[in-house]
């Protein structure tokens, strides 16, 4: 945790050395830093192409990837070099500047969204006091790209999907915004720092389980991952919004796709499972890795409910989201605030 | 500070300019979230860091809902015909004009006090309490009112059937 620090400082003072106006070193660390957000998105795109087709392997008793180097982790930098190379196709009839900016917009709202995230104590670009508030406005954005994908494409699977996705979005927002509100009660700060200190003895799971869970099957509507993920279920629409993206562009979709994944698990440990804090004092292993072991956790019960259960109907996802998964949140917000009237009565 | 200012007006403006202008609904809506966004940057300017994530989260947020209503409201094969002018220009100017010089006559008359205090750090407390203590009456009202607004486009929605 300290090594990050080190390095910005000493970047800093470096540049300052250098005889740049204080404003502009602030300007170039944070270029600095954005730039190793977007590589470790990156990093985490590699391991997690080859994790997901190993587990679907997995889950569907097959062998998945197993040619190209150790295990089949060749494949994914193979396919890199394919999509690269293939012709970026924009169809005739599409919607040609909104058609070209649909996929870079989603990126960006992806990135804008790591700009609170810490991963580790101190590693944070900007630790504003409205952390989560803003994590979640960003996320807000990503429906308007999804729908600009989908429209552009001229094509009326496209269309479904770009609706679907923005029916699917905005329902599951408000159990995803009340979920993480109970642990926001308990702490009183909506500051990600915080809410990681207030974890140090009991990780919020325990008293906010059931918030968990709904934030959980919120998130998986969220990102559009299965079994909720009709916005692009290929059997019924190609691929939804994006089937008519080839090449770079369709890389980027995956990118934004994959690092979006990356930063709700994020939230979720940081939110849940106790962020940076080691268990059961098991601070041998550095608070940085920590993270990364409880994001990989959570990324894996991602892939896990994809690969096993079926995809619901889209009346179904509704109803579910709206008359049930509405409902418990709310209660959930009742029961934590007079729960902690109680508990300040006992304790004075 | 200043110069960004400008550059965000000018994003701001240009963007709202251009979603009157354009032809094409989509694009409008499009425009729109630009213009939002620009407002939310300007709040953080003021500092006023609560503010500027409501506006994204809301008015980014809902844009999308426009854009839907916009496509299904306009049965038009071509979209760059979709969002229609009308023909009253000079009517239009007129209007346009003196809402201008009311509300440029209006700000520069109102003498604009200048807080010697420092900004607050944290604002999302003060927000609150304020909201449940010395407005919690209007804040309630608010609340009701968008509930009656939801049940009221539901029963348009679904047109309720009598039931003897």
């Amino acid at each position: 945790m300290q090594i990050s620090n080190t390095i910005a400082t000493g970047l800093k003072d470096w540049l300052m050395g250098m005889g740049f106006s204080a404003t502009t070193t602030e300007m170039i660390a944070t270029a600095v830093w954005t730039l190793a957000v977007i590589l470790f998105i990156l990093l985490n795109l590699i391991v997690l192409v080859w994790l997901e087709r190993k587990f679907s392997a997995f889950f569907q008793q097959r062998r998945g990837p197993n040619r190209l180097g150790p295990a089949g982790f060749l494949q994914f930098p193979v396919d890199i070099v394919k999509v690269l190379g293939k012709e970026d196709i924009i169809p005739a009839a599409a919607d040609k500047p909104v058609f070209r900016i649909a996929s870079i917009t989603l990126f960006i709202t992806a990135i804008l969204a790591w700009a609170v995230i810490p991963l580790g104590e101190g590693m944070i670009l900007e630790d504003l006091n409205i952390g989560i508030f803003y994590f979640i406005a960003i996320g807000s954005t990503a429906t308007i790209s999804l729908l600009m994908g989908g429209f552009a494409s001229n094509n009326k699977y496209s269309l479904l999907g770009g609706m679907r996705t923005v029916a699917q979005m905005i329902s599951y927002e408000i159990p995803m915004v009340f979920s993480l509100l109970g642990v926001i009660m308990m702490v009183g700060s909506l500051r990600l720092s915080d809410i990681v200190k207030a974890q140090e003895h009991m990780w919020f799971i325990i008293p906010q389980g059931i918030a968990f869970i709904i934030y959980f099957i919120a998130t998986v509507a969220e990102t559009n991952r299965g079994p909720f993920d009709l916005a692009e279920g290929e059997q019924e629409l190609v691929a939804g919004y994006f089937t008519e993206y080839s090449g770079i562009r369709y890389a980027i979709w995956m990118i934004a796709e994959y690092g979006n994944l990356v930063a709700v698990s994020t939230i979720a440990s940081i939110m849940f499972l106790g962020g940076w804090n080691a268990p059961f004092g098991l601070t041998f292993i550095p608070p940085f890795l920590w993270l990364l072991i409880k994001i990989y956790f959570m990324i894996f019960l991602f892939m896990w409910v994809k690969w096993t259960y079926p995809r619901i109907r889209i009346d179904h996802l509704m109803h579910f989201g709206w008359k049930f998964l509405i409902p418990v949140s709310l209660a959930n917000i009742l029961v934590t605030g007079v729960g902690i009237y109680i508990y300040r009565m006992i304790t004075g | 500070m200043n110069i960004m200012f400008w550059i965000i007006a000018v994003i701001t403006l240009g963007s709202a300019l251009l979603m009157v202008l354009n032809k094409n609904i989509f694009h409008s809506a499009l425009f729109m979230v630009v213009t939002f966004l620009g407002v939310a940057a300007i709040y953080m300017m003021l500092q006023a860091d609560f503010l500027a994530a409501v506006q994204i989260l809301v008015y980014g947020g809902a844009i999308t809902i426009f854009i839907i209503f916009g496509i299904m409201l306009t049965v038009r094969g071509n979209m760059k015909q979709t969002n229609l002018f009308s023909k009253n220009a000079a009517l239009a100017g007129l209007v346009s004009l003196a809402l201008i010089v009311i509300n440029a006559i209006m700000v520069l008359m109102t003498d604009w006090p200048v807080s010697e205090n420092a900004p607050p750090v944290e604002t999302v407390g003060h927000i609150a309490e304020l909201m449940l203590t010395k407005f919690i009456v209007p804040f309630e009202v608010v609340a009701v009112l968008l509930l009656v607004a939801l049940l009221g486009a539901i029963i348009i929605a679904k047109e309720v059937k009598k039931t003897s």
